[in-house]
């Protein structure tokens, strides 16, 4: 494999984890949402995310050639592979903390998936067109409720300055870039993570002045990097719950 | 059956002569099959029959959720999860569609929702059953799925149109998972190690007999047919809706390679149907009752979704009111 394409591999499972990741969690909702209505958005936001999240892998398999395919990326690597932003791997905590989540990560998903649309990359392009229409509507749905939580009632605006409080940390982490994003990024291939967290910042700044939410100051390094496997202690968990039929029955055909 | 047991409060069907004007209209038009609209005059006891009815069948379809909802941040693989999370999706707009139904006869979603928190509504006894491994997603899919089906094709020529009209639209996306169901069994059996097999007909074995009490007590013991049935709501009996789901499964079950939890399961000449050994009502009436395995578990987690979001639609409906406020000073 050359260098590009290792490079090229590895980004690609940073989008195919950070969906799936992000899907997972939605799936953990299932049966305990606030409403009939929001059952059936976060499951529909969750299926756009594991399909995203399939189309990344299945890319991803071509070009490592290693003989795993798709399902295999899913479900048979440990955490210390898994490439996804520390954000999405966080516990759904109350529907303030969910909305959050779903918010800061939709924000980035957006704009993320904006740039990848024009990438030079063709299949790329394609992919990211296809998640771009479905995202546009993630980050209306995750804003409208910020808003809601945010200038609701008291409570619910007690909530989100929780969450927030709970999440901002973890903003670093998603909105970092590194050498190999950035080496994608001069041959327009991937998005500049600069470019990116420009956008992201506007559109949190604005969304939160609308839901009259203060917006913190930039995130503290926290000496972890999703992007490196170097994860909170919640995804080994996930990881053991998702992948359990996989590891216990390596020879099965589902 | 997603409503097995549905009061009438009906003791005795009466006959045209002895109705009011009212009532005899109302009855030549159903005999005729002119389906009943919601602006329709109609009998009280119609009128609440088809609110148990349809709030039952909307409350199975939410806890439905449930049993395979337990399996759905493990499905083994990217396909089989996004399938699942569909399915499970299509049976929340189920829900909504048949609150919707329920509604136009006048009652309230949150007041029938309520009854079903307190244990004074039913839903299919079929969801108080736990989904102990991955087959079970597939055994859903293919009985569960396939006796609500058999119920649900009926229910097209119900009487009453906007319940007749979301069986319709329900049966097309129900006949989907069904098949779906039914893959994810003969994958398992045809291509699967011996352990997914074993899994295959565990499921079977559990997942039989109250996929078979889905369709309600025999009509020998159903008080309320009668009257349901003269009123076409119901089409047709519970005994010959259960004999037509055991007559189109069977041949499904010997294509898997699969056996049925039933020494008495036998093709009958003489019949043209199969024979079937006997259903344990008492286990029927005790499920119903709230004395089955997970009854508490599922009705618990609903009533826990309903309180730990109070919060969060109390502050939807106080941002509308703000947001509704602040266009009318603008």
């Amino acid at each position: 494999m050359t260098d590009h394409h290792q490079d090229l591999s590895e980004y690609l499972l940073r989008l195919a984890d950070n969906a799936m990741i992000s899907g997972q969690r939605l799936c953990q909702w299932c049966g305990h949402a606030p409403a009939l209505e929001e059952e059936m958005a976060l499951l529909n936001v969750g299926l756009d995310l594991f399909g995203q999240a399939r189309n990344w892998y299945e890319y991803a398999a071509e070009l490592l050639a290693d003989g795993r395919d798709a399902d295999q990326l899913a479900f048979r690597r440990d955490e210390r592979a898994f490439r996804n932003t520390l954000l999405v791997e966080q516990p759904n905590g109350d529907y303030a903390v969910t909305t959050a989540k779903l918010f800061l990560f939709d924000a980035w998903h957006f704009h993320t998936l904006s740039a990848l649309s024009a990438s030079s990359d063709a299949r790329i392009a394609a992919i990211a067109a296809k998640g771009l229409k479905e995202v546009t509507y993630h980050l209306r749905r995750s804003g409208e409720w910020i808003e809601r939580l945010g200038d609701g009632t008291e409570e619910s605006h007690r909530r989100m300055l929780a969450a927030n409080d709970e999440l901002w940390r973890f903003t670093g982490d998603l909105l970092a870039g590194d050498e190999i994003q950035q080496r994608l990024a001069r041959t327009g291939i991937a998005a500049d993570s600069a470019v990116v967290a420009a956008a992201w910042q506007a559109t949190v700044e604005q969304l939160f002045e609308r839901a009259s939410l203060p917006v913190p100051p930039p995130a503290n390094y926290l000496y972890l990097d999703g992007k490196q496997g170097l994860h909170t202690e919640h995804l080994g968990i996930l990881l053991a719950e998702m992948q359990f039929l996989q590891r216990a029955y390596p020879d099965a055909t589902w | 059956m997603y409503a097995q047991l549905v009061e009438t409060g009906v003791k005795r069907v009466k006959d045209l002569a002895e109705m009011t004007p009212e009532e005899r209209a109302f009855q030549e038009r159903i005999d005729a099959e002119i389906k009943i609209e919601p602006k329709n005059w109609m009998p009280d006891a119609y009128r609440q029959t088809l609110i148990r009815q349809i709030s039952q069948h909307a409350h199975s379809e939410i806890v439905g959720m449930l049993p395979e909802g337990n399996w759905l941040t493990r499905a083994p693989t990217l396909k089989r999860k996004l399938q699942l999370m569909a399915k499970i999706q299509d049976e929340a707009g189920h829900g909504m569609y048949l609150y919707s139904a329920m509604e136009t006869l006048g009652a309230d979603r949150d007041t029938e929702i309520a009854k079903l928190h307190s244990g004074r509504a039913k839903y299919s006894s079929i969801f108080n059953y736990p989904t102990l491994n991955w087959a079970d997603m597939g055994a859903v899919g293919w009985l569960v799925d396939g006796a609500a089906i058999v119920n649900q094709v009926v229910l097209q020529r119900t009487s009453y149109g906007p319940y007749a009209r979301a069986m319709i639209r329900i049966c097309k996306e129900e006949s989907f998972h069904q098949r779906q169901g039914y893959e994810i069994l003969l994958t398992m059996m045809r291509h699967g190690t011996q352990a997914q097999q074993d899994m295959v007909q565990d499921a079977i074995n559990r997942l039989w007999w109250p996929a078979l009490m889905m369709f309600g007590p025999s009509d020998a013991d159903s008080p309320n047919s009668a009257q349901s049935l003269a009123w076409k709501i119901k089409r047709m009996g519970n005994d010959e809706l259960r004999q037509r789901f055991i007559d189109q499964t069977v041949p499904q079950l010997e294509f898997l390679g699969c056996t049925a939890p039933d020494p008495d399961l036998k093709w009958s000449a003489a019949r043209g149907h199969y024979d079937f050994g006997q259903i344990d009502w008492q286990e029927f009436y005790e499920v119903l009752k709230g004395n089955g395995p997970c009854n508490r578990e599922r009705i618990t987690t609903r009533r826990k979704a309903l309180e730990d979001g109070q919060w969060v639609r109390e502050a939807a409906v106080a941002h509308a009111a703000k947001r509704q406020q602040k266009q009318s000073t603008a």
